[in-house]
């Protein structure tokens, strides 16, 4: 009898299921049972209150949190500014990144496509603070916007919500351009050819083959900016001027008010959005273009 | 697909003008880190080398540097085991809630920064807090690779997929024990992928401020936190840019390496 | 395999459930003013050796280690002599150093008035044992026993801090482009307003309390006497005059160094400020600024340095409150942030003379004249029964309100 013959095959029945738990174990206990378990615990404050004066935590359970958010119209003028600078933020980019992308993996030479990936990427390493600072710097009153519209007699856009919704753009377009060009890639070149050898043009190639094909990673693509636009309260703090988005709302009341409960009842709309965003975008199967 | 010349040109000159608007902001912090005014006048009165030395002499900055290798090195070997370990149980596997287990992992990322960071914050202190504990390197650690695993897994997901099982049937069915066929036949497919999402993870967490924000003790400055302290500061800020100014220069060998390494595809690294 | 998956997942998350949630938890009374005596917390007894490190919350300027000037260090002094090595976390507002002291990760905070008593109350500090710090005797008997830094409990007064400083909050503006030079508040709240768009204010809820102030000097029908004692007509009176304020705002700020930079690059060109600011200002000479108190007068702080209930390192705590007291090291405080120092023996240092001249460090009459940040409770402090004023917490709802 030969000794591979006598070998147990590697995938008897019984010992895959448990590789499966021990490769599952580790991720499963540390994304479902230590974050999930926090962003639950975290959430349950929200039906709690704190002390009117020492702001420390009453825990009994009330839904005035929620009411506060639901009642006051200011809550709802922030929640849909934000989703509206998201949203002018994904539509900027999307707009930017696709024939960028769209060149890098369907026009340019090979040697020109890898200095564009690098090109790309690089500035992923440039710290975001810094590059948030360069657009205060490039906004204000003197600096190389307005040195530049001067001649011309405009004026810069200042600071406030277009000033953040640039900012904004700009940081989070390589996390649109790379999905983007992920997907384009995946996008035959035969395809192409047999579209142009049945007499489409280049505009009817694109709008027929190449978008429907390659939305699934501009929605991956999306994931991104939208989610990172609506969470962030650091940018407009550095280019909003005197405005606030909703991420403000839930940093100022776990900093400066100490209301954990409140801010934990005001976080309940971004993880819905984004939620519902991603349940949503599954169908397209945009997860798996990231 | 041809593409009339007309296009063609459009289309380069469209490229030319994004690449330039992405590197124009990272041009001006360049010029102002030898810009000689303190609050970064523009144009610039001339070229001064004195906020480099100022740099190199900054402990603040370089206890910060070393802090935030020390963070990125730790966060992103726990993505890179648990990315992959979910990466495979995926790839080679059916099972009850497969397609769940993208949504669990893109979650951390998803979810705005401030709520993970709160989260993380209030389970930190409420666990660790009665133990006498305390937030420190190890809760930053924590935190970033929570948000790192999804950058692994999705690079490794990919590589499994492309790759397929034929290779892997074939060692065993040559008599490889699986701990064998992993080391000499999977580990060198996933290698690439696994450098790709290891190089994107530490970019993410070498980054970050929000969640570092909410995990970070006392004693901790991660380089991001110690560049929000001194952002605004007239004395510290040309260092500050002096620092990005670096790393957008530092930065450009590692990418490129990711990039030979990988060899072809989406190599730069998926998100 | 499925179900029981899911039932893990429920078990793991009402585990975390159930682990105290929230982690700030209280067991104190609800406040002052004949409230419930607070809770009761361990005073250090006997000074030991120094743990080597602390943990300090503080106000930008009071904990200087040399990186914004120099000269200007007295934090590597601190770690040389007592070999505890100083971790400063910078605050920008007193509910963020609230917030930082219920983590119960920090020794020591320089709380203001409007935090004091609710660290007291919420059982975050512990009493202060003075005569373990020696520096104590010679500081400024009127901020000794003071209502903000130490409780009645038995007839006994029990100081919960050390006095730091104290000062007020200033009108700073751009001398070159405000003229004529400002004289009262009503700059900055002043609806027509040439300077729309380039003001600023503190971002921070307690600045309501800077609004009710001009309307108590300037609208004496809603009778106002205490801008932290707002019924709610004041109080809507008051949101109302900040909302009008809110559209000439072109930035708010809570970190220092942001109002800096604002100022030299021309951003904002009138506000409200603290010396430390413009002096940092006129330091640089990028640009001309002035800093006044106006005729209405002004909110200010009377800073304590209090000991965290859960510190690690108390030892450590005690020595820094020992050595930022010190003639010598108050003295170099008071003269770089710009106020005055508690500390008696500061002002015969070297060249202090004119700088508690300046800040009237010695004149009790001035200092009772400033309106101290003082936590905004439903029980009016300024002693009215009849009715209800409105507590801090829809203060801070009102100022979301008011950025809109």
């Amino acid at each position: 009898m030969s000794v591979a013959a006598s070998r147990p095959r590697a995938k008897a029945i019984g010992r895959p299921r448990l590789r499966l738990l021990g490769l599952l174990s580790l991720p499963g206990l540390w994304l479902v049972v230590a974050y999930l378990g926090s962003l639950a615990a975290m959430f349950a404050t929200a039906f709690w209150t704190t002390d009117d004066f020492t702001g420390n935590i009453v825990r009994t359970f009330t839904t005035t949190n929620f009411s506060t958010l639901i009642h006051e119209s200011v809550y709802w003028h922030i929640a849909l500014r934000s989703l509206g600078v998201a949203a002018a933020v994904t539509v900027v980019d999307a707009c930017i990144a696709f024939p960028i992308a769209f060149y890098m993996a369907k026009v340019a030479r090979p040697r020109v496509r890898q200095a564009m990936v690098v090109l790309v990427l690089t500035p992923l390493w440039a710290s975001y603070l810094v590059k948030a600072y360069a657009w205060r710097v490039m906004l204000g009153d003197n600096g190389v916007i307005g040195w530049a519209l001067r001649p011309i007699g405009l004026h810069g856009p200042g600071y406030g919500l277009l000033a953040t919704t640039i900012t904004l753009a700009y940081l989070w377009l390589p996390y649109m351009i790379l999905p983007i060009y992920a997907g384009l890639e995946r996008v035959p070149d035969s395809l192409l050819e047999a579209s142009s050898d049945l007499g489409a043009s280049a505009g009817r190639t694109l709008r027929s083959i190449v978008l429907p094909l390659a939305y699934p990673a501009i929605v991956a693509g999306s994931i991104f900016t939208f989610s990172l636009s609506l969470g962030d309260y650091i940018a407009v703090k550095i280019v909003g001027g005197a405005s606030q988005l909703f991420a403000n709302v839930i940093y100022d009341n776990v900093i400066t008010a100490d209301n954990l409960p409140f801010a934990a009842a005001a976080a309940t709309f971004p993880v819905v959005v984004m939620v519902v965003y991603l349940v949503l975008v599954r169908r397209t199967g945009a997860l798996d273009n990231l | 697909m041809v593409l009339s010349k007309r296009a063609r040109f459009l289309l380069r000159l469209f490229v030319v003008i994004g690449l330039a608007l992405i590197y124009i902001p990272l041009l001006v912090v360049l010029v102002n880190s030898v810009n000689p005014s303190r609050t970064f006048g523009w144009p610039p009165s001339g070229i001064t080398f004195v906020w480099w030395q100022k740099a190199i002499d900054s402990q603040g900055m370089l206890t910060a540097l070393w802090t935030s290798v020390k963070a990125g090195l730790g966060a992103t070997a726990v993505a890179l085991v648990l990315g992959s370990m979910a990466a495979f149980a995926v790839a080679r596997f059916r099972f009850f809630g497969r397609e769940a287990v993208s949504l669990f992992v893109i979650l951390p990322i998803a979810l705005p920064g401030v709520i993970t960071g709160i989260a993380l914050n209030n389970a930190f202190l409420s666990i660790l807090g009665p133990f006498g504990g305390h937030l420190g390197l190890a809760t930053v650690i924590v935190g970033h690779a929570t948000f790192c695993i999804v950058v692994v897994y999705n690079n490794v997901l990919a590589r499994l997929r492309r790759t397929g099982t034929s290779l892997e049937e074939a060692s065993a069915d040559l008599g490889a024990r699986p701990v064998q066929t992993f080391r000499l036949v999977t580990l060198p497919a996933v290698r690439s992928a696994l450098f790709a999402g290891g190089l994107l993870a530490f970019a993410l967490s070498f980054d970050e401020i929000i969640v570092t924000t909410f995990t970070a003790g006392p004693g901790i400055q991660t380089l991001p936190v110690w560049i929000f302290g001194n952002l605004f500061r007239p004395n510290q800020a040309p260092v500050v840019n002096v620092v990005a100014a670096a790393l957008i220069v530092v930065s450009f060998l590692p990418v490129w390496l990711a990039q030979r390494l990988g060899g072809g595809g989406t190599a730069g690294g998926r998100l | 395999m499925n179900r029981k998956r899911v039932l893990a997942v429920l078990a793991a998350t009402s585990l975390f459930a159930l682990v105290g949630c929230g982690s700030a938890s209280g067991t104190g009374g609800s406040g002052p003013g004949g409230r419930a005596t607070p809770p009761n917390e361990k005073m250090l007894t006997a000074l030991g050796s120094g743990e080597g490190q602390v943990n300090v919350i503080a106000w930008a300027g009071y904990a200087e280690d040399g990186s914004d000037d120099p000269t200007v260090d007295w934090v590597h002094p601190f770690e040389s002599q007592t070999g505890c090595k100083v971790n400063v976390k910078i605050a920008n507002t007193s509910d963020e150093m609230v917030q930082l002291m219920h983590t119960g990760q920090y020794d020591v905070v320089s709380a203001s008035g409007d935090a004091t008593l609710r660290l007291v109350y919420g059982g975050d500090v512990a009493p202060v044992n003075t005569s373990l710090v020696p520096n104590y005797a010679t500081i400024f008997s009127f901020l000794k026993d003071r209502a903000w830094n130490s409780v009645k409990v038995n007839g006994k007064t029990q100081m919960y801090g050390i006095p730091h400083g104290w000062g007020a909050n200033l009108l700073m503006w751009n001398s070159k482009t405000v003229t004529p030079a400002p004289t009262s508040w009503g700059a900055v709240f002043d609806a027509n307003s040439p300077y729309k768009g380039k003001v600023t204010a503190y971002d921070s809820p307690i600045y309501i309390a800077d609004a009710a102030l001009y309307l108590m000097k300037t609208q004496p029908a809603l009778g106002i006497k205490d801008p932290y004692s707002l019924d709610q007509k004041q109080f809507d009176a008051a949101v109302a005059l900040l909302k009008t304020q809110r559209t000439l705002v072109g930035e708010y700020w809570s970190d220092y160094t942001k109002e800096v930079q604002a100022f030299e690059s021309g951003t904002s060109v009138i506000g409200t400020t603290w010396q430390v600011i413009a002096n940092l200002i006129q330091g640089d000479k990028k640009a001309d600024v002035e800093a006044i108190v106006p005729t209405e007068g002004s909110t200010g702080w009377s800073d304590t340095w209090m000991i965290s209930s859960k510190s690690q390192h108390p030892n450590c705590a005690y020595m820094w409150m020992n050595w930022i007291v010190s003639p010598k090291v108050n003295a170099e405080v008071a003269n770089w942030f710009g106020e005055a120092p508690a500390q008696e023996l500061a002002c015969q240092q070297p060249d202090m003379a004119s700088v508690c001249q300046t800040y009237h460090a010695a004149d009790q009459a001035y200092s009772n004249d400033i309106w101290y940040w003082t936590t905004p409770t439903t029980d009016c402090l300024d002693g009215r029964t009849n009715v209800k004023c409105v507590p801090y917490s829809q203060w801070t709802q009102a100022w979301t309100e008011i950025k809109g």
